[in-house]
């Protein structure tokens, strides 16, 4: 026998020859580790592995893993994602993408990528801001950023990446930190287990032209009580103590923080995390600091039977093996006469 | 014709032509409507055509009387009352049209009879009415064609089996991924209905996604297409650009339409030439090809199919609306000869980078994921030539230029030279054609050559790169006339590629050219 045993892969072995290029100090180095930790854990193969980027600091994501990689264009990678999935449904498929990529330029393809719901997980690094073009305001950028082309403060409404989501009647929605890598590994995990389009919003700190943009739920000092990270099947309790909660304001579709202990609130009056249930996802993915914690972890997951490469491919597998289709068969059908 | 049609279509004809005119609608209230003062047969507008009158309203309501229809209904079938006259003058078979009329009417099988009913009532009035000299069948003797089987095929289906036949040549799955827009969209409703034949259709949400995941597809290993006319080619052009940057290949069908903007979406025009050889940023060759009829899709299609395959390069198709629409007789070819040209994926690690080259093609390795030991990263940033890793140095931008445009000018090598439609070097003038101008100017020089005039035809299936021996043969002759229905584009490619004195032909008026005005053209020019 001469079988060879595969060696165990470690995080490094997802690692290209390429140099790493970000700026020192960027979150897109946390990232890239968390996500290379995960398919070493997961022991992917990386001939299978296809990371799909468009344009941005994120979109260099590609060149630094060793499965395959297409670095493509600004916006787009969510539909040249889709031309491979329809092509070849065996690969596991990434796209990484940021803000201005993905809900901005790109909005309309994350639109469609998610209500079609194609089998592959999105990895959208938010960190409101444009970062490769040199600091202008991102579509997530708060009100009043100051930026290179808003000297007086942005003016418009940001977009919230989950609200969006779900409104586009994604499955799948979870939440994360570059910085936290002990739970942003599970949510890739998580991601990736499901079958469909599944989006995942890493918050992403820009060291250089949006520093701390997310330190007021990441930092050490208030990530306890500004962060909620949610279980499915689990109460949803958060802060140091672990003695805050959510439930709903009554006569009210609205959450509200309480603490367990004061004016009666127990256990019982806590809501418990239902990760199918997407009227609460809503109301989850709009939770802002200060009154609310910021929802982290998987937000939304509800599984549809299939996915939309997998039921066109089925339609084409079915047709053609009850019928199969022969050229000569094509060419010669409907009205032909013969000239002697 | 009715006085409305008379107005808009009594330009189109001949002198001394043949003028049929629905008598029963020549009434005032019709004369207003149209714009005529007065009865257009009596104030001289019509003394140099030959006029047939015929009540045709009242004759197709008079076959019809017993068919349960009431009169409007009646009425409707007008059409196949003339239909059937001109079949009688035509000497033509009236059972396929019966039969169409059966299946269209399928489920209203009393239509379906009153309109055969209307097409025999016709066609017996021709053979019976003594009408004189004036109305004679003409004999139109069967036209030599060559022994086989035929069939009738529009431009949208033979460039659907074309590529389906492409893609069963090459041995890869094709994937269609397009965007509904007028002209095209025939190709996509055709080729959604051949999943019997492993078709992948995709109806993208816009024109940019659609183009993105052809390329997709092709990166895995499928044949990516996409289809559209030029506004939706225009929005395709970054990610076309990212098919020539990442050497891969993809078919882009133009069914091209009168522009510029929306243009005139219905209307043909062959305006896209400058947009698909030229219309993108930085220097971007790829492959331009044109069909000059609705079954020259065909082979066009799967010519397209091999070069974007064989040179891992764009390839743009270009039809129009009028080629998409019309039909023609096809002599059905026979599947097994059809040309393969089965792909061989990289496999082998040995030494492998992205952009490892086929020394004769310079086509560079398809390796598509999923293949062990040739994980790779490509994309739109500038490539080392000997890794395939970004490179921003001086000399590789030179060198992968260079490349990317000796690959594609290399193509010249692997189309046929150049030849004659008609006539040859000894002609004095030359039309230069390409697309569906083929056809008025190919009757247009044979009718003149039958007059003895020097006049040669070529037309031009390959737009870029030039078939290798065109310089030569344009340089024979004294005189070069390009009819095109733009405003001057592949008169302009001629002129800058082979510094020859051509001279445009241009017609944009949404309508094809005429027979007559390509002929008036080079006698004008020849007795100059």
């Amino acid at each position: 026998m001469n079988i060879a045993t595969p060696a165990v892969k470690t995080a490094k072995d997802y690692a290209s020859d390429q140099e790493v290029r970000w700026c020192p100090g960027c979150g897109d180095y946390a990232i890239l580790k968390a996500v290379q930790k995960t398919l070493a854990e997961l022991q992917v193969d990386t001939e299978k592995t296809v990371f799909i980027s468009g344009i941005g600091c994120a979109a260099r994501f590609p060149y630094y893993l060793s499965t395959y990689g297409f670095h493509t264009i600004h916006g787009r990678a969510p539909a040249f994602a889709t031309g491979v999935k329809l092509t070849n449904p065996e690969l596991d498929v990434w796209v990484v993408s940021g803000d201005g990529d993905a809900l901005s330029i790109g909005g309309n393809h994350l639109l469609h990528v998610l209500r079609r719901n194609v089998d592959l997980q999105l990895l959208l690094f938010n960190n409101e801001i444009y970062g490769l073009t040199k600091g202008q305001y991102s579509p997530t950028s708060r009100v009043g950023t100051r930026s290179p082309s808003t000297p007086g403060g942005s003016l418009d409404t940001p977009v919230s990446a989950g609200s969006f989501a779900l409104g586009a009647g994604a499955r799948f929605f979870a939440r994360s930190v570059d910085t936290q890598q002990k739970d942003l590994p599970v949510v890739l995990k998580r991601a990736r287990e499901h079958r469909g389009a599944s989006l995942v919003e890493i918050f992403q700190n820009c060291i250089v032209y949006n520093d701390d943009a997310f330190a007021g739920f990441t930092d050490r000092s208030v990530a306890a009580d500004a962060q909620i990270h949610l279980e499915h099947g689990k109460p949803m309790l958060f802060g140091k103590e672990r003695n805050k909660g959510l439930r709903l304001k009554p006569g009210r579709l609205e959450l509200e923080a309480v603490t367990l202990g004061e004016d009666g609130i127990t256990e019982a009056d806590i809501l418990v995390h239902d990760e199918t249930d997407r009227a609460m996802a809503t109301l989850l993915v709009g939770m802002e600091p200060p009154s609310l914690p910021v929802a982290m972890g998987v937000v939304f997951c509800d599984p549809a039977p299939s996915s939309y490469e997998t039921g066109v491919l089925a339609e084409v597998d079915a047709i053609q093996s009850s019928r199969p289709g022969t050229l000569a068969e094509l060419l010669t059908k409907g009205n032909t006469w013969t000239v002697s | 014709m009715n006085p409305a049609a008379l107005k808009v279509d009594l330009p189109e004809l001949k002198s001394g032509g043949l003028l049929i005119l629905d008598s029963g609608s020549f009434n005032e209230r019709n004369f207003t409507k149209a714009g005529y003062q007065q009865d257009p047969r009596e104030d001289g507008s019509l003394d140099d055509y030959r006029i047939v009158e015929v009540d045709m309203s009242q004759m197709t309501q008079d076959a019809l009387k017993d068919s349960g229809l009431t009169k409007k209904e009646a009425l409707r079938c007008k059409n196949m009352w003339a239909l059937g006259l001109v079949y009688w003058m035509f000497g033509r078979e009236r059972k396929p049209t019966q039969d169409w009329l059966t299946s269209k009417f399928a489920k209203r099988p009393e239509i379906a009879t009153a309109n055969i009913a209307a097409l025999n009532a016709g066609h017996a009035f021709g053979e019976t009415a003594e009408m004189g000299e004036d109305l004679a069948a003409f004999s139109i003797p069967a036209a030599k064609i060559a022994p086989g089987l035929y069939r009738n095929i529009t431009g949208a289906e033979a460039l659907s089996w074309g590529l389906v036949a492409g893609a069963s040549g090459a041995d890869l799955k094709l994937v269609f991924c397009s965007y509904p827009i007028t002209p095209a969209s025939s190709l996509l409703h055709t080729l959604a209905g051949l999943k019997n034949h492993g078709v992948v259709t995709f109806q993208a949400e816009d024109e940019i996604a659609a183009v993105c995941a052809a390329i997709g597809a092709s990166y895995a290993g499928g044949v990516g297409v996409t289809s559209s006319s030029g506004p939706g080619v225009a929005l395709k052009t970054e990610a076309i650009g990212l098919a020539i940057s990442a050497e891969l290949p993809l078919v882009i069908v133009n069914s091209q339409r009168a522009g510029p903007s929306t243009g005139m979406p219905t209307k043909t025009e062959q305006s896209d030439l400058y947009q698909s050889v030229f219309g993108r940023n930085g220097d971007s060759p790829l492959v331009v090809l044109a069909a000059r009829s609705p079954a020259d899709c065909f082979d066009v299609a799967i010519e397209a199919v091999r070069l974007a395959t064989k040179y891992m390069t764009p390839v743009i198709l270009l039809s129009d609306g009028y080629i998409a629409n019309a039909a023609e007789p096809w002599a059905v070819p026979e599947a097994e000869t059809l040309p393969r040209f089965p792909v061989t994926f990289e496999t082998n690690a040995e030494g492998f980078h992205p952009f490892k080259r086929d020394p004769e093609t310079l086509a560079r390795a398809w390796a598509v994921p999923g293949t062990p030991g040739l994980e790779h990263r490509i994309g739109g940033i500038e490539k080392a030539s000997d890794s395939g890793n970004i490179s921003y140095d001086a000399e590789n931008h030179q060198r992968m230029t260079n490349l990317r445009r000796d690959k594609v000018l290399g193509i010249a090598k692997d189309i046929p030279a150049q030849a004659f439609e008609q006539g040859g070097s000894d002609d004095r003038l030359v039309l230069v054609g390409w697309g569906s101008t083929y056809g008025p100017i190919s009757r247009a020089v044979d009718n003149l050559r039958q007059e003895g005039l020097p006049v040669a035809h070529l037309h031009l299936r390959h737009i870029w790169p030039l078939a290798e021996n065109l310089g030569e043969l344009l340089s024979g002759f004294e005189q070069i006339l390009v009819p095109e229905m733009n405003d001057g584009q592949l008169v302009t490619l001629l002129r800058s590629e082979f510094l020859v004195p051509a001279e445009g032909l241009n017609k944009v008026t949404g309508k094809p050219f005429k027979i007559a005005e390509i002929e008036a053209a080079v006698r004008a020019r020849l007795e100059a």
